[in-house]
């Protein structure tokens, strides 16, 4: 046991059909419920990155581990139970079954993992509980609950990819740029309610983002460009 | 993740989607449609085309092709080359093992459709299909010269009616020059049951009113000057002098080579005889390459439908690229998206294909005497053949074949992409 949630070594990665690599970071790691603030300018490969700490991508070189799992010794079905099980995830926009209501999309990943489903009875009691208590904690009224997704705003809707990301509380949560849809005060209240729901299950937090104004919230910040070996147009930095 | 929450939630994407997916189910059901008729019409071609005449061991002609006598006597299409004289029709009846003869006499028309002279045996012994009899839709049979009995294609497509009054024409065809025998008018006395065979195109007279409406012709001309009323007619000798062919029975089906020897080795004039089953196989062989046809276009409309099919998926895919993004972040794996998508394939194909066969059940019954009257065509509701099954299962392999295909393409779609669909 290293002690690290995830760790990251010697990646190298390149899109297939790319000849020149994306990525080539020598060492990341992430401890236990630690929050980290990833940052740098757009294409830079921030997407990329997080693709590879969620195993949905392996790099051709080095490897990613969560949970001293590497994410490569994996079969793709095996990799998609572990993601589950461990990792919840948060898209800049459109992260929910738009003809789901509010309350089925929070349930989504307790459908595809049983220990995430386990994990939540155990917390609330019931599924049905542990849903309304993360829309609750995500600052969303019981009359929404069962409406449809898509006839709720951006703001709603983000808050209830947070509570889906957190239900069954993950090791992991991934959010990539989950604020960019958001004018600015309903970014501060949507970290408001991310960052101490993330303290209470005790879930290391991966956030991206291009706005350095929030990154003091978070405990650690790590810059993409200034670990990545492979500079903006391509070269590679000894 | 249980069976019945992925089906849940197969059913509530596809509601989501339901204008999308009634578009593919149409054109499911266009293809099962398109395919199942033109193979129906196929099959039904052919069964209507053998079931023109059963229960006849022999047919007796001048000598010609076999085809020929077949097409005349049966189908009548076409023109005898020669007739066979009565005495020789008489002779026929007195052949050992021979049960009956049914004289028949052809060239007049009415409003295009054939005029045949013969006896009331006809209606007796002639069978179609699986030995079925002729049956009387309404009326009786010609009794009286003057009488007349048509089938049930022309009555229905000329509106005519028991006692209505109808005049004949000489020759056949639609188109008559002129020649006509307006003077002695035929009242109709009875209506046949239809039977998908050329008896509904046809018009039966007596033998002997054959040969009255032609007392004052000669060599298919009326005779100038000479014009005999149809009462005078009446008092004259009307024993035909001569007939197109004769349909034979035989009292045992054993002898029918023996008689057919005897038949052919006739003295007296030159005659033939065939057996209608054998010809109308020889038939069969020659028409056969319309059917060869339909089955080529069956071929080519299944390709086509099931090209339309996999696009109209692949379509719809683009729609979905979001959704099954969101599910994957959500942890459903590869094999979920992928038993989603092919739950939906077979469940819309499956719609389609039950949408398009009761679509052509509704068209067989409402347009079914429509078709026959106009193009002679009598589609048959039963069950299906042996090859529109294997059709329909080729429909549904494809159908769910077409629905993995986009499944492929996620799996190609969903490594491309990441987790963060780019759209």
């Amino acid at each position: 046991m290293s002690g690290n949630l995830l760790e990251l070594k010697d990646l190298r990665f390149a899109w297939p059909g790319s000849t020149e690599d994306c990525l080539n970071i020598a060492e990341l790691h992430v401890t236990p419920g630690e929050t980290i603030f990833l940052h740098g300018p757009s294409g830079c490969g921030k997407s990329t990155l997080l693709s590879l700490l969620a195993g949905v991508i392996v790099p051709q070189t080095g490897y990613v581990a969560l949970l001293d799992t590497h994410w490569g010794d994996l079969r793709p079905a095996a990799r998609d139970r572990h993601r589950v099980d461990h990792v919840g995830y948060i898209f800049q926009q459109f992260n929910l079954l738009p003809y789901l209501t509010a309350l089925d999309n929070v349930l989504l990943p307790c459908r595809f993992s049983a220990k995430r489903r386990d994990a939540a009875v155990r917390h609330a009691g019931n599924l049905r509980a542990a849903a309304e208590h993360w829309l609750t904690g995500m600052g969303l009224s019981a009359q929404i609950w069962n409406r449809p997704a898509h006839t709720l705003s951006v703001g709603q809707q983000q808050r209830i990819a947070a509570a889906s990301a957190l239900i069954g509380e993950p090791d992991l949560i991934i959010a990539d740029e989950p604020t960019s849809a958001l004018d600015e005060d309903r970014r501060e209240a949507f970290l408001d309610l991310l960052l101490p729901a993330c303290t209470a299950t005790e879930s290391a937090l991966v956030l991206v983002s291009h706005d350095r104004r929030i990154a003091k919230r978070f405990s650690r910040q790590v810059s993409l460009p200034a670990i990545n070996r492979v500079t903006f147009d391509g070269e590679v930095i000894v | 993740m249980n069976r019945s929450y992925l089906i849940n939630l197969a059913w509530r994407s596809a509601w989501n989607r339901r204008f999308t997916l009634a578009l593919t189910v149409c054109s499911i059901a266009l293809s099962t449609f398109m395919l199942l008729g033109v193979e129906r019409m196929r099959t039904d071609l052919r069964s209507s085309f053998t079931s023109a005449v059963s229960g006849t061991d022999l047919i007796v002609g001048a000598r010609t092709g076999s085809t020929q006598l077949l097409l005349y006597t049966v189908f009548h299409v076409g023109a005898a080359t020669n007739n066979i004289r009565w005495s020789s029709v008489q002779a026929l009846e007195q052949l050992r093992g021979v049960a009956w003869v049914v004289p028949l006499s052809l060239g007049d028309s009415h409003q295009g459709f054939p005029v045949l002279g013969t006896t009331r045996a006809y209606f007796e012994h002639f069978r179609y299909g699986e030995q079925q009899p002729l049956q009387l839709r309404e009326g009786q049979r010609f009794r009286d010269l003057y009488d007349a009995v048509i089938g049930a294609e022309v009555a229905d497509r000329l509106g005519y009616r028991i006692n209505q009054r109808i005049t004949l024409a000489h020759g056949t065809g639609k188109v008559n020059f002129g020649a006509d025998h307006a003077d002695k008018p035929f009242t109709i006395t009875g209506i046949l049951a239809r039977t998908g065979t050329p008896v509904d195109r046809t018009v039966h007279i007596s033998l002997e009113a054959m040969e009255a409406i032609h007392v004052d012709w000669i060599t298919g001309v009326p005779l100038p000057g000479l014009h005999i009323g149809p009462e005078e007619t009446r008092k004259m000798d009307l024993r035909p002098k001569s007939v197109t062919a004769a349909l034979m029975g035989l009292q045992n089906r054993a002898a029918v080579f023996s008689v057919q020897r005897q038949v052919n080795n006739f003295a007296a004039e030159p005659l033939m005889s065939i057996l209608p089953g054998v010809a109308l196989d020889e038939l069969w062989d020659i028409v056969g390459a319309g059917e060869r046809a339909l089955l080529l276009m069956s071929g080519l409309v299944a390709l086509v439908s099931m090209a339309g099919l996999v696009s109209v998926v692949l379509a719809g895919l683009n729609e979905r690229r979001r959704e099954l993004a969101v599910l994957r972040a959500a942890g459903a794996s590869l094999y979920h998206v992928l038993a989603l998508l092919a739950l939906e394939g077979i469940l819309l194909t499956m719609a389609g294909i039950i949408t398009g066969i009761a679509a052509l059940a509704t068209c067989i019954l409402t347009l079914g005497p429509w078709l026959q009257s106009t193009f002679g065509l009598s589609l048959q509701l039963g069950q299906p053949t042996p090859m529109q099954w294997l059709l329909l299962a080729g429909l549904l392999l494809a159908g769910w074949a077409a629905s993995l295909l986009p499944g492929w393409r996620a799996y190609r779609l969903s490594l491309a992409d990441g987790l963060s669909p780019r759209i």
